[in-house]
């Protein structure tokens, strides 16, 4: 049993030795479109007629990984991709793994470095809040007509002017009603222009608190889109009034991240438009497999209304995303189907993207939304809060549909206005050292370890040394990130695995002090040390656990480490070491005495 | 070497003093000096720069940021004479790291190793959860210490970790050293080292209690510390020399976690001897209290 959990931590360990090479990473931009042959020899041979070095290409349908030999290569490399490539393609830094491939075929990956170890990603999104006004002005518009109307008063301009409403009288006497009207539409300042003109300003609070709450919504939505891409230790803090700062330490594919968490994805789902509508200011086209549909601009819900979206496959085996919505879209759904029945229903995929475009020779960033129809049904029966969309290209396009739509949409969208890699010179370097004089300390305890306890001294070094390769198999089998608190982890967990040796020798010395037989003395050693040993580990272990339920990031990260070294140690500092005892003192009938 | 019986418990009176006058100078620092948070819980900008080469004074830096209208900012060295540390405090006088950035470019040749910026409510936030933790960890660690030992174990093992954290609190205030969140990670080891210790010399208690019945107290707890002086002192000696190493080749990032953890392992190993064998002595433990009840003889079979 000792051999067979000591090679496997061998063998999970393994991946670590070998450090991984600095890499560009391509992949595209929208879900759709794959890299075939051509397209990735056109890319390769662009990039070797720039005389810069890469050693290695791998792809396949998703991505292109261009492998360099170190990190002023990578820069090149990277810059030469951004100037000749457009913008269907996301460029990423990345780190790719040497892991062998006959470890790999055992699941035997590296364990994963913190930012402050490796440097990371960092990303800053900012709200764009111009976007939430106008969705503002516009329902406060709708909602103002209303109120004129029921008032009887007929505006000879109501229109969005900028950031204010802009409105403009037939005669002066009307000021009252209007000024009575607004009052009812919270969170506006009625200005007077001249005698006939008046302009609607969002009040100062009400932009703040509309901001705030919009941001706050982000940073949930984006929290949970982190957490969807699995990376343990993320960081996803707001920053300031309109931003979010995302660091991902550790991340192996910063493309696939970028891609999830800045995507301003939303549904909407509208009902096809019947031909007696033909008013063409309520209708929208759209293509979809090659024909206009007209559809009515009223949503019936959008995916903000999505409380759960999940993929699954139909009869024929074909990807579909099953979906609940909450109480009010699910209302709202089956009084729009339920009069319907047999109209057509589309469901529309509204992304936002943004392109760089040269304006007066300054490049320049411009968002946009587009929307494309991804299932077009007919009604079969009145729709409740469950149903599922079909019509979808791949299980891929699936499954990222459903994550974003569980992950939630974004309250205002959001632009990466900063991607940032933490200093990567600065974590290679904090490793180093920090690698450098773990190693260093170990060396002066087993060197010590010898000097007191002779040939137990070097058990006792060898279970030392085998405990932190099992820490770091075992950190290695759950993927989780070693931070530097995590290195304060295994720290404290090399003094801790020494101090169960140290306590049974001591014991076993005692003992040896008593008069009793060699032989007598180490089972006694073991056996009386080994209470306090469980004792004193249990008590840590369960500072570990409150510190990883209670704790956030980092302190989380110690915690991990701690609590695996602390039942690695057990387990290395008793029974391999109780083990490696029998076999050199076992099997003497008589011994004189201990070398200890 | 004869380390049977030494008379630890002779100088429990000096070093009950020693404790508080440290606690004192650590709670006063603490009130007076206050913690010197790092950006983790305070928010603000960091920005570490290489300079291309050494400058004998940060004078230059400081004046061109106080050019800058910012004034609650510190820069230091950080490991050498041309790396330095800019960190300015977030609030109503905070800046755009880009923004200064590209200021300092205008009179240094330097490259960013490292920039950040953490906001105001984020710290606030983890200092709570910090310290939330600490609170938790040594209430449960009190429930297991009386459910395995006896509340007068428990009581001693609270005191002992109360008095490190507040020691390497202390510490780090008295120094005006940087408290981020490796810093309390090293607490939180700290506690675990602590308690480790705490629990192994209490373990030894416990059985020369239980087999000398009638002896005295104080013998009785000498003999324990005695037995296992040896074991704690190669203990933390073997702890130390990694923490050692850690301090003088783990580089800036990671010096102040290091000196957290050597001054709360030389707490602990203090405090395990003398703080909670203090503590029973004081509370009168005797050999009635750790009587072997049923439960635990059941408890002691298992592994």
């Amino acid at each position: 049993m000792v051999f067979g959990v000591l090679s496997l931590g061998v063998v999970y360990s393994m991946p670590n030795i070998f450090p991984p090479d600095p890499a560009v990473q391509i992949t595209f931009n929208s879900s759709g479109g794959s890299f075939n042959d051509r397209v990735v020899e056109k890319i390769k041979s662009n990039a070797e007629k720039e005389k810069i070095n890469f050693s290695f290409v791998e792809n396949d349908e998703k991505s292109i990984l261009f492998r360099t030999n170190n990190y002023d290569d990578q820069i090149k490399l990277k810059q030469h991709f951004e100037e000749s490539l457009d913008n269907n393609f996301v460029i990423a830094l990345n780190l790719a793994p040497n892991t062998p491939e006959w470890l790999k075929s055992l699941n035997a990956f590296p364990m994963k470095l913190g930012l402050d170890l490796r440097g990371g990603v960092h990303f800053l999104l900012e709200a764009d809040t111009d976007l939430l006004i106008e969705a503002k002005l516009e329902s406060a518009i709708s909602n103002l007509k209303r109120i004129l109307r029921d008032l009887s008063l007929k505006p000879r301009a109501l229109e969005i002017e900028n950031t204010s409403i802009f409105i403009s009288l037939n005669t002066q006497q009307d000021e009252e009603l209007l000024s009575e009207a607004v009052q009812s539409l919270n969170g506006f300042d009625l200005e007077s222009l001249n005698s006939s003109d008046y302009r609607l300003r969002l009040t100062e609070e009400e932009l703040e608190q509309m901001i705030d709450y919009a941001v706050l919504q982000n940073l949930n939505t984006l929290r949970n889109r982190v957490n969807e891409l699995g990376i343990s230790e993320p960081v996803v803090q707001r920053q300031g009034a309109k931003r979010i700062s995302i660091q991902l330490p550790g991340v192996q594919d910063t493309a696939e991240a970028k891609k999830i968490i800045g995507k301003t994805a939303n549904l909407e789902f509208r009902l096809e438009a019947a031909n007696r509508i033909s008013l063409a200011s309520r209708i929208d086209k759209f293509p979809f497999n090659g024909r206009d549909v007209n559809l009515e601009k009223r949503l019936i819900i959008s995916g903000d209304q999505v409380s759960d979206a999940s993929v699954g496959y139909d009869e024929n085996g074909f990807p579909q995303v099953n979906i609940s919505l909450d109480s009010e879209g699910g209302a709202k759904m089956h009084r729009s189907t339920r009069n319907n029945v047999g109209t057509k229903m589309a469901v529309l995929f509204v992304e936002r993207k943004s392109r760089t475009e040269l304006i007066n020779g300054i490049p320049e960033v411009i968002n946009f939304f587009e929307k494309r129809i991804i299932s077009l049904a007919t009604i079969q029966s009145a729709l409740a809060s469950q149903f599922r969309i079909t019509g979808l290209d791949s299980p891929e396009e699936a499954s990222e549909l459903a994550l974003l739509l569980r992950a939630g949409a974004l309250a205002a969208p959001m632009d990466f206005v900063e991607e940032g890699t933490i200093g990567p010179s600065l974590g290679a370097d904090n490793i180093k050292l920090g690698i450098q004089s773990l190693l260093l300390g170990l060396g002066l305890v087993l060197l010590f370890m010898i000097f007191y306890y002779k040939i137990f001294g070097l058990i006792a070094n060898l279970a030392v040394v085998l405990n932190i390769v099992l820490i770091v198999s075992a950190m290695s089998i759950l993927s989780a990130t070693l931070t530097l608190p995590g290195i304060a982890g295994i720290v404290l967990t090399i003094g801790m695995a020494v101090d169960a040796n140290v306590l049974i020798f001591s014991r076993i010395r005692e003992e040896l002090k008593n008069n009793l037989k060699p032989q007598d003395a180490i089972s006694a050693g073991y056996d009386r040390a080994l209470i306090t040993i469980i004792d004193a580990n249990l008590t840590t272990l369960i500072v570990a656990v409150i510190l990883y339920a209670v704790g956030t990031g980092p302190i989380q990260g110690f915690a991990i480490t701690l609590s695996i070294g602390i039942l690695t140690s057990m387990f290395t500092a008793i029974l391999f070491t109780r083990m490696m005892v029998y076999f050199i003192y076992g099997r003497r009938k008589e011994i004189e005495k201990l070398w200890i | 070497m004869d380390l049977t019986n030494i008379g630890f418990m002779k100088i429990r009176r000096q070093t009950t003093v020693l404790s508080i006058i440290l606690i004192f100078i650590s709670i006063y620092s603490l009130f007076v000096n206050k913690l010197n948070f790092g950006l983790d819980f305070t928010g603000g900008s960091l920005i570490e720069i290489r300079l291309t080469e050494n400058i004998d004074s940060l004078e230059e830096v400081r004046g061109l940021l106080q050019s800058l209208n910012l004034n609650d900012f510190q820069v230091n060295y950080f490991g050498s004479n041309r790396d330095i540390s800019i960190k300015v405090p977030g609030g109503d006088n905070s800046i755009d790291e880009d923004v200064l950035i590209q200021n300092l470019k205008q009179d240094f040749d330097f490259e960013v190793r490292r920039q950040e910026f953490v906001g105001p409510q984020v710290g606030s936030e983890l200092r709570d959860q910090g310290g939330l933790g600490l609170l938790a960890a040594l209430a449960v660690m009190m429930v297991y210490i009386m459910f395995r030992f006896q509340y007068k174990f428990a009581l001693g093992a609270l005191l002992a970790l109360v008095h490190d954290v507040v020691i390497v609190l202390g510490f780090f205030s008295f120094f005006s050293l940087d408290f981020d969140l490796s810093v309390l990670a090293a607490i939180l080891a700290v506690i675990g080292y602590s308690l480790n210790d705490t629990i192994v010399v209490s373990d030894r208690v416990r059985e020369n209690f239980r087999k000398k019945r009638r002896s005295n107290s104080e013998i009785a707890i000498n003999r324990s510390l005695s037995q296992m002086i040896g074991r704690t002192l190669i203990t933390s000696l073997t702890t130390l020399l990694v923490l050692i190493a850690l301090l003088i080749f783990g580089g800036e990032t990671i010096s102040n976690f290091s000196i957290a953890l050597i001054v709360g392992v030389i707490s602990g190993t203090y405090s395990s001897i003398y703080i909670v064998c203090n503590t029973l002595l004081t509370l009168k433990v005797t050999s009635e209290d750790l009587m072997i009840r049923k439960t635990e003889v059941l408890d002691d079979g298992m592994p």
